[in-house]
């Protein structure tokens, strides 16, 4: 494992097995009765949001604290960087604290990598989501969620994503989410197809491991994960699609497209759902759609991140794995 | 009157001479020159150039001191072996008066390390709106004749027409930035692959080559002569190569770092990347370098763009745009296009010194190495290589893509009208 979680491509197919098999140990954890470790006991987290998200600020907090460490939160908005305090001086102004590691959500692209790289701080840091870049957390827990669904979770342990076919749909071009699933289920093994408008598909995509299609139906019966991505409305205004009608009529999932796929195959989101838009509510709460799990599954991942990049020299929890067995 | 005696120069790289220069001129070029009552320099094969002139300088003075000023912008100029810039005109207040551009002009006189001829805004503040007096600022002390928007484009077709044509009446060119403002909302790269990547907005290729297409139609249907800025991707030489085969009257400019660099480098984050146009992959690289050697592109210009640190040790889309380039330039064309066999000495005295002193009407400047001509020269030791060391700039201003980066060549001595603005590397 490298010092810093930035990008889900930096990440070998051990490292993200590793985590993926950690997170299922951090899970049981969290079936019992105290859901906490001392692994993090002294060590301090800062998560430093610079875009509103509580979803995701929530979801680390609540892995930080069942692993023992102290977590400060900062928000940009109402603090001095609004008021033109710069990423460097704010990030050198809560390192001087004692900070331990640095969890990041900023609405530029690299934001977190130039905060690994210029020499600002030494405190690990963890991307939270970058502008339209990565979001190496939320592929961890995408894959963690197919793995679990789609090998099993005791069958799943040191395995990888090898020949599961995954469809993602939706806003491709604006999509972190998106980028960093393509990198981590290649690295997996998985067959990614990503559907969008071409509006919507990113010039220069002919590089990513992946296949392309604009065709949602020709896709679907070929897929053993779907994952719809969030398509804000306001794209309409800049013509990316010509209107949200038009757009959950070609790209959306509802309940008569759902029935085209394999048995098996489940319906992904990442949050917050647009219903209507992308995806129907019979789509959203049946049981094939596994957004809730996404989320719980969220606080094992960041909780295995977590444990190895700051505590992996000490064992999980008191190996409890063989505690079951 | 003082006389020099520059003893062995390789004058546009041909066989070693000596060079003496009387008072402000060039008195005499040949073997075995006597050089009683002469300062002698001995040129010890070093290639001597005409003093290089830069059709593309950001001097930053009035209005953001802070990252230049004439006297740091030319200084810097001297220590790259330049002897003429052209300043560009999005200061504060904008240089779209007589005033402004008289100003500017006289702080490049007073100074002394090299001619500043001030570029005039095309349109009042840049906005693109509102022709500038083009004509005032021609006629005042500056005798302005390039006009540019820079760093906007005129984006407004019927306003570039009407530039274009006015300007006619006293022999002034515009100078586009080619960026079609729609095309590019939001624009942190290059547009391609690597933006793709690494999620940051795209600049296609298409918004600067849409406009310069546009711009050639328009300068032929009016008969009016036209000048493209930092030209950076391989389609916009396909259509000036076009253009100039059609015998439209139109000139364009490559920069260093487009002929060097590619947006392969903004895999770091690092905003010391960041300029525009973007850098290109490549395949544009090497067809600004073909379109340099065949003359498709008329000129080497730096786009000098000084910004204070604090400007780029941030997050990349918070940084501004632009490098330093002044006091690089010679070295990045001894590196990609003599070093690369496409132009001799005397090929890069034309891309730096004649073309673009023609190009601005900069008088005195780029005028052959002979008897009789303005003693504008430049020294360069052609045999050194070394590691780019922003701390020695004489540029107020460090970012520049090329820190720690060996690049061949160094200035040693710079004289503008006789007189040495450098020595040794040194300035004077
Ligand atoms: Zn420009």
């Amino acid at each position: 494992m490298q010092r810093h979680l930035i990008s889900a491509a930096d990440l070998t197919r051990d490292d993200a097995v590793l985590i993926l098999d950690t997170a299922e140990e951090m899970a049981r954890v969290a079936d019992r009765p105290i859901k906490k470790l001392p692994t993090l006991r002294g060590r301090t987290v800062v998560n430093l949001f610079f875009e509103d998200s509580t979803r995701t600020r929530i979801s680390f907090e609540a892995a930080e604290k069942r692993l023992s460490a102290d977590v400060i939160n900062f928000t940009a908005k109402g603090s001095s960087v609004s008021k033109g305090e710069s990423l460097k001086d704010t990030a050198q102004t809560l390192e001087a604290m004692g900070v331990d590691a640095v969890v990041i959500r900023h609405g530029a692209s690299g934001a977190p990598y130039r905060l690994a790289t210029s020499g600002w701080i030494d405190a690990a840091v963890i991307n939270a989501g970058d502008g339209t870049h990565q979001h190496p957390t939320q592929a961890l827990l995408d894959a963690f969620t197919m793995r679990r669904r789609l090998v099993g979770r005791d069958a799943g342990l040191g395995q990888d994503l090898a020949g599961k076919r995954i469809t993602l749909v939706g806003d491709i071009l604006h999509s972190r989410v998106a980028r960093s699933n393509v990198d981590l289920l290649h690295t997996l093994g998985a067959e990614v197809t990503l559907v969008a408008p071409p509006t919507l598909v990113p010039v220069g995509v002919e590089s990513w491991p992946c296949e392309v299609s604009y065709d949602l139906d020709r896709t679907l019966s070929k897929s053993d994960a779907v994952m719809l991505l969030r398509v804000q409305r306001e794209r309409m205004n800049a013509a990316f699609f010509p209107t949200e009608r038009e757009y959950s009529r070609r790209y959306g999932l509802d309940g008569d497209r759902m029935a085209k796929m394999p048995e098996h195959a489940i319906v992904m989101h990442p949050g917050p759902m647009v219903r209507g838009m992308e995806i129907t509510a019979e789509v959203a709460d049946s049981e094939r759609c596994t957004a809730i799990e996404q989320v719980t599954n969220g606080v094992s991942i960041r909780m295995a991140v977590l444990y190895l990049l700051l505590g992996g020299n000490e064992p999980a929890a008191t190996h409890p794995r063989t505690e079951e067995k | 009157m003082s006389k020099i005696l520059i003893r062995g120069a390789k004058v546009l790289g041909g066989e070693p001479q000596d060079v003496l220069i009387d008072g402000d001129t060039i008195a005499e070029v040949g073997s075995g020159l006597s050089a009683e009552g002469a300062e002698v320099v001995e040129a010890d094969g070093k290639v001597l150039l005409p003093g290089l002139v830069d059709l593309h300088t950001h001097l930053r003075e009035p209005g953001r001191e802070d990252s230049e000023t004439v006297l740091t912008g030319t200084r810097a100029a001297a220590s790259g072996g330049y002897t003429a810039v052209f300043a560009m005109a999005n200061t504060f207040p904008v240089a779209d008066t007589a005033g402004v551009v008289e100003q500017v002009y006289r702080l490049g006189q007073e100074h002394g390390y090299c001619d500043v001829q001030p570029i005039g805004a095309v349109t009042v503040g840049l906005e693109g709106k509102k022709l500038a007096e083009l004509g005032a600022m021609h006629e005042s002390a500056a005798g302005v004749t390039v006009f540019s928007d820079d760093g906007k484009c005129v984006d407004d077709a019927v306003i570039m027409r009407r530039a274009l044509e006015y300007v006619k009446a006293f022999g002034g060119v515009v100078a586009q930035h080619a960026q079609e403002p729609r095309l590019t909302e939001g624009a942190q790269m290059n547009e391609g692959v690597v933006s793709a990547e690494l999620g940051l907005g795209g600049w296609p290729a298409v918004a600067e080559e849409s406009i310069i297409a546009r711009d050639v139609l328009l300068a032929e249907h009016v008969g009016s002569r036209v000048h493209i800025c930092h030209l950076s991707t391989a389609g916009s030489v396909e259509i000036v190569r076009w253009a100039k085969s059609r015998g439209i009257d139109v000139t364009a400019e490559v920069t260093p770092h487009h002929l060097l660099l590619t947006d392969e480098l903004v895999r770091s984050y690092n905003p010391v990347y960041k300029v525009n146009p973007p850098l290109r992959t490549e395949r544009d690289v090497l067809a600004l370098r073909e379109a340099l050697a065949d003359g498709t592109i008329d000129i080497v210009a730096t786009d000098h763009a000084p910004h204070p640190h604090e400007d780029k040790d941030c997050e990349w889309a918070a940084a501004a745009m632009g490098m330093v380039g002044l006091e690089t330039a010679l070295s990045v064309v001894q590196r990609t296009m003599v070093e690369t066999g496409l132009l001799d000495w005397a090929g890069v005295a034309d891309r730096m010194s004649l073309k673009p002193a023609a190009i601005g009407g900069a008088k005195g400047h780029g005028r052959p190495v002979s008897a009789g001509e303005p003693a504008n020269l430049t020294l360069v030791d052609t045999a050194y290589r070394g590691e780019v060391d922003p701390a020695g700039f004489a540029s107020r201003s460090r970012n520049t893509p090329y820190e720690g980066r060996e690049l061949p060549g160094r200035v040693t001595h710079t004289w503008l009208r006789g007189r040495a603005t450098l020595v040794d590397g040194k300035l004077a």
